[in-house]
């Protein structure tokens, strides 16, 4: 005879096993939250000890008096020439190979490498990038030290992030939209330009964005191949070496004495806030384009 | 004779014509067509090029002048010392044991988020934390570099009384944070990637959620974490500027994770700029170059080939 007991109760196995279950979970939850602590942490530190450096004039000023006063302005605007020509690069390249390994590539040799090469590519460190930018577009191709061999070695750099978030929004098109252009009696390329890229739009823009993100604050690619110590001039044509913010950061930390100390930090807060809000916009692109997806 | 043919020939060809359907849109086409195939191997043609342009740069120098036994057998790195030593074994074990301390770092934080965000947290909170993570990943390495020099360099001083805070411990934590989001990222693919039934069954049986985990989870998604790990000690050991401002930059075998040390990456950021185009100091850091290069070409490939295994097997 065996009596059934109407109400459950943990055996003492069992409930060593919750315990062991909430501590767990509680060791897990503390190693998360350890990890996105420093970017909160980090973004309250340049805060607290760079916003008094911030000022209308810090943003409109040259550097003065051994770049230890005054402001970032060549430097702002260097990023700005360095980033517009990598993306100037990038874009069509990226989108390109995006288009070929979603719309026309098979499932052959040929393609695999070519997921295998932009991994590797993304792989790459980012000092080897600087040396094949030295050697090959400073030096094989006659750029010179200058915006132009700076910004294509940063494009090679950022290319696989700007194929891989196309790729994306290129295959999350539904076939059918494609086999009904097609049934219409479009070309594959009517289809592709008519049909597929104005409905991926946001996925190529999530690109655009996370390209320019980390073209910006990319510093070891540019520091041999057109970043200058100091040029009080803007640059006037891609031949010209310019000033960059994040290689301006680099210098006010390491190589120029007597820096007030808020003056790193200040740098380091434009430069943090203007890659963190380009990254925060790609990211609500994305969810925006994941909520989207019933079509 | 010719008189009759000329104008059947006219027909004829005029017959062809209207055959022909190749209009603007054939052509557009065909010419998009390899234009894009042109994009889609650029990848290809820049791993290539590197690897030509990182070869023939060091090539000359390395086959015929540089002395292998000391490259790899001595500490002595003085490119500018008469006769000019070129020892990178110091520069090999500090990057080794920067980029081990980063793993001992992000390995278990990593993964724990994983397990965390992958197998326990829900909804908002889970986006939130995915969101955060993300963050952390573009923070910029000059950024990273600032924080390890004005930031946790200090922090060691004051915390350990060490006479540098600029050493192995303080750029191994920072690259241990460098690379945890990636390693987050491809772990909890990962731990996706085991089919639900798996979990449900264990259940089943009565398992709590954290037995699921130990016993069923994580046995299975074990090449995609090994991928993880593989991507990052690759993140970690390629980092360049962050590392170079935080480790102290001394040419030295560590003893503890006090030493400061130089890495390989951190030595070609630092000396490239003080050398002439061609000459052996030039080179020689060109053969340092390749030497990060097929490291880290070889790492990505072993983990790109863990990671496409469980990609499909998930699918």
């Amino acid at each position: 005879m065996t009596v059934v007991d109407a109400t459950f109760r943990a055996t003492a196995v069992e409930q060593r096993s919750m315990t062991v279950q909430r501590a767990f979970q509680l060791l897990f939850l503390f190693t998360t939250i350890v990890l996105a602590l420093p970017v909160l942490g980090i973004l309250a530190e340049l805060l607290i000890r760079g916003s008094p450096g911030l000022s209308l004039a810090f943003f409109l000023d040259n550097p003065r008096n051994g770049m230890t006063e005054g402001g970032i302005f060549p430097a702002l605007i260097g990023t700005l020439w360095l980033t517009v020509g990598a993306l100037a690069v990038a874009l069509p390249l990226g989108v390109a190979a995006a288009i070929y390994l979603s719309e026309y590539a098979g499932d052959n040799r040929l393609t695999r490498a070519i997921n295998v090469a932009i991994v590797n590519l993304a792989g790459v460190p980012s000092i080897v990038h600087a040396l094949f930018g030295v050697g090959a577009f400073v030096h094989f191709m006659r750029f010179g030290a200058s915006i132009l061999a700076a910004s294509c070695t940063l494009a090679v750099m950022t290319l696989p992030v700007v194929i891989v978030a196309t790729r994306e929004s290129l295959q999350a098109v539904p076939q059918a939209f494609r086999e009904a252009s097609w049934s219409l009696g479009a070309t594959r390329w009517q289809t592709i330009w008519r049909v597929v890229l104005p409905n991926s739009v946001s996925g190529i823009l999530t690109g655009v964005i996370l390209c320019v993100s980390r073209a910006v604050g990319e510093t070891a690619p540019i520091m041999f191949t057109g970043a200058a110590f100091y040029v009080p001039l803007l640059p006037r044509s891609v031949f010209d070496q310019t000033m960059a913010l994040s290689y301006h950061l680099f210098n006010v930390s390491t190589q120029v004495t007597n820096v007030p100390p808020h003056l790193p930090f200040a740098v380091a807060l434009v430069l943090i806030g203007v890659v963190l809000s380009m990254n925060a916009t790609a990211i609500a692109f994305r969810m925006r384009l994941r909520g989207r997806k019933k079509w | 004779m010719a008189a009759t043919t000329s104008p059947d020939r006219a027909r004829h060809a005029a017959a062809l014509a209207e055959l022909d359907q190749r209009d603007r849109a054939w052509w557009s086409d065909r010419i998009a067509k390899v234009l894009v195939f042109g994009g889609g191997i650029s990848a290809i043609v820049f791993i290539a090029a590197i690897f030509v342009f990182l070869g023939t740069q060091g090539l000359d120098f390395a086959v015929h002048r540089l002395d292998w036994g000391e490259f790899f057998g001595s500490i002595a790195w003085r490119p500018n010392g008469y006769p000019p030593q070129y020892g990178a074994r110091a520069l090999i074990a500090g990057t080794a044991a920067v980029t081990g301390v980063a793993m001992l770092v992000a390995v278990p934080f990593s993964f724990g988020a994983a397990v965390y965000i992958g197998e326990f947290a829900r909804g908002r909170t889970r986006e939130w934390l995915k969101v955060l993570i993300e963050l952390l990943a573009a923070i910029p390495s000059v950024v990273w570099g600032v924080i390890g020099l004005h930031v946790m360099g200090p922090w060691m001083t004051a915390l350990f009384g060490v006479e540098s805070g600029l050493n192995l411990l303080n750029a191994g934590i920072i690259l241990g944070l460098m690379a945890a989001p990636i390693m987050t990222t491809i772990a909890e693919d990962a731990l996706k990637a085991v089919p639900d039934t798996y979990r449900e069954a264990a259940e089943a049986l009565g398992a709590t959620r954290w037995q699921v985990v130990w016993r069923v989870v994580l046995p299975h998604a074990r090449p995609g974490l090994s991928a993880a790990v593989l991507l990052g000690i690759g993140r970690a050991f390629g980092e360049t500027i962050a590392v170079l401002m935080a480790s102290g930059h001394a040419i030295n075998i560590p003893h503890s994770v006090f030493d400061p040390v130089r890495t390989l990456t951190a030595t070609i950021a630092a000396e490239l700029g003080e050398t002439a185009k061609g000459d052996d100091h030039w080179q020689a850091l060109f053969v340092l170059g390749i030497l990060l290069f097929l490291i880290t070409f070889t790492i990505n490939l072993i983990a790109d080939t863990l990671v496409r295994g469980f990609r499909r097997r998930g699918a």
